[in-house]
């Protein structure tokens, strides 16, 4: 990274594409990449590409929308990024996918240790049906090993406090996490995700299944979970990336075609592409 | 097509279910009276606090009853159950859970040949693998005969019950980086209680029916025995035995033996029910 490249502005900076075979992400901002990938290519079958040769920095705690039509690779990149793709048959995944410089797909790398350090949570809120709020939100804790009531509690009512959900669910935390309503699951979700402190948390429209009361909420609490925590999440909504995010990649038929600072990916984006799509010449 | 045609068709379709509805359960009523009408007066306290005996016994009208045999078939099938639901509820996780190991087509194919297999070669295969090592008829014979009825029973319903569990609830847990095993016994098994016990209890009702795999195993006795290592008396094979005894008293005795097998099954049945309503009041409140 040279002295140049890191004091330049943000406003200024070059957009990616998947062109750039080697990108310098530093280049793009001078903010440090927490996740980057390289090549990385998911396969369905023999000759189906779910993405193709995507390299992209993810950057340290910032909010990094994926955009595009459906089906043009943006949930198979986000489940590429903590191997959520490993128990799918016939699904191959070759490239690099690095989270502090580690390639998360090296041999001898085991999922389950990179689940733990990068969250997810999904499109319908997911709820443990037969454990309580409480069990819901310890689930993960209990796994790390950890068994003191008084520290589970704490960590508890911290994940909910984080979550916005601590002063709705405290006097019922007994009860069923189904009994809750769809945004309350939601952050349910968030909190329960939360809780084993990740280092970068997935979200696969996260706001799809919910009012625009509740959608709102959560995009709150996105903005202020960026404080802590590196978030990518995948969104139909493009006045969502707008207002969440601080990054915008625009996925299109498998490939990352341009990532960019959102508000310059909505004001000038650079690859022709893009701005089509942007504009709503397709869909 | 007009609309009264529309309509007299629906009210077609409709009768001819109730129709066949009525089949199905009027054989089970006539059933169910016949044995009620024939083995009630065979009912009496001794009924339920005596054992069998010789038939001297009864003929003289000296107290007999079948409490040996409720017991017995209580033990047995319990036995077996205890016996049969790690393997059954193991097999169909593999078969659900684990469905690109190689293992699991084979034990598909297995557990469907035992299910289509007649009870009386699940008795000889335990008279091979348990009698004949023994030396002897005994209880757990019978019982591992039973588990062999019990085992593709539970492992097809626990298979069906856990692959339509959404996938969704495994991803959130393996996102959450809980291992794969712990998915399953954590997430997807729980989600799925409901189901896993009706499956325990179709297994345990079926096999508390079966006289044909305990003719070979715990053989059956007229005396009270609760050694699991001797031979012991059980309800659907001592309906069998009175049934072909010539004895006026033991048939009739028979008649209430199959009162008593029949309130089993349905008290089997309804307590079951109220233990899954209660687990889906829970999940579903």
């Amino acid at each position: 990274m040279s002295s140049v490249e890191q004091g330049q502005a943000v406003q200024s900076a070059p957009a990616y594409h998947t062109n750039d075979r080697h990108p310098a992400p530093e280049r793009i901002s001078g903010e440090a990449p927490r996740m980057q990938t390289d090549n990385l290519t998911v396969r369905y079958g023999v000759s189906t590409f779910g993405i193709r040769d995507v390299s992209m920095p993810v950057f340290d705690r910032r909010i990094t929308a994926l955009i595009g039509p459906s089906g043009c690779g943006k949930s198979t990149f986000l489940r590429a990024l903590n191997r959520m793709h490993d128990l799918g048959a016939d699904i191959e995944v070759s490239g690099a996918a690095y989270l502090d410089g580690e390639n998360i797909y090296q041999p001898g790398v085991d999922p389950v240790v990179v689940r733990r350090r990068v969250g997810m949570v999904f499109q319908k809120p997911t709820p443990f049906p037969t454990k309580s709020i409480y069990e819901n939100v310890c689930t993960g804790l209990r796994l790390a090993g950890i068994r003191r009531k008084s520290v589970l509690d704490e960590a508890v009512q911290k994940a909910l406090s984080d979550a916005v959900l601590w002063d709705e669910v405290k006097d019922r935390l007994k009860s069923p996490g189904g009994s809750l309503s769809g945004g309350q699951q939601q952050r349910l979700c968030i909190a329960r995700a939360l809780a084993v402190e990740p280092e970068v948390l997935l979200m696969d429209e996260p706001t799809s299944s919910l009012d625009p009361n509740a959608t709102m909420r959560i995009e709150q609490l996105i903005q202020q979970l960026k404080q802590q925590v590196t978030i990518v999440i995948v969104t139909h909504n493009m006045q969502q990336a707008k207002r969440v995010s601080d990054y915008t990649a625009f996925f299109y038929v498998g490939e990352m075609v341009e990532l960019a600072p959102t508000p310059e990916i909505f004001s000038s984006p650079k690859q022709p592409r893009t701005a089509e799509y942007l504009h709503g010449t397709f869909s | 097509m007009t609309l009264q045609a529309r309509y007299a068709r629906d009210r077609l379709v409709e009768i001819s279910i109730i129709l066949l509805t009525l089949l199905v359960v009027v054989p089970l009523l006539i059933i169910i009276v016949y044995v009620i009408m024939n083995g009630f007066s065979a009912l009496n306290l001794s009924f339920f606090t005596e054992e069998l005996g010789s038939p001297a016994r009864a003929m003289q009208g000296r107290p007999a009853g079948l409490m040996h045999s409720i017991i017995g078939t209580i033990v047995i099938d319990l036995v077996a159950l205890m016996m049969a639901v790690p393997f059954g509820i193991a097999t169909g996780i593999m078969m659900s859970e684990y469905h690109e190991h190689p293992f699991s087509p084979v034990a598909r194919l297995m557990t469907s040949t035992l299910n289509g297999m007649p009870a009386v070669l699940m008795g000889l295969l335990a008279y091979a693998l348990v009698v004949k090592n023994t030396g002897g008829f005994s209880a757990l014979a019978g019982s591992v005969a039973l588990a062999f009825v019990m085992v593709p029973i539970i492992a097809r319903t626990t298979e069906s019950v856990l692959r339509i569990t959404p996938w969704s609830l495994r991803e959130a847990g393996l996102a959450l980086g809980l291992p794969r095993w712990k998915v399953t016994m954590s997430l997807v098994l729980p989600a799925a209680r409901a189901g896993v016990i009706t499956g325990i209890l179709i297994a345990f009702a079926r096999a508390a029916g079966e006289a044909a795999p305990l003719l070979l195993t715990s053989f059956g006795n007229n005396y009270f025995s609760i050694d699991l290592t001797s031979p012991m008396d059980t309800l659907p094979q001592r309906l069998y035995s009175l049934a072909i005894s010539p004895y006026r008293q033991w048939h009739s005795m028979g008649w209430g033996g199959a009162i008593i097998l029949l309130l089993f099954v349905m008290i089997t049945f309804y307590v079951g029910r109220v233990v899954i309503r209660k687990l889906e009041k829970y999940t579903n409140s």
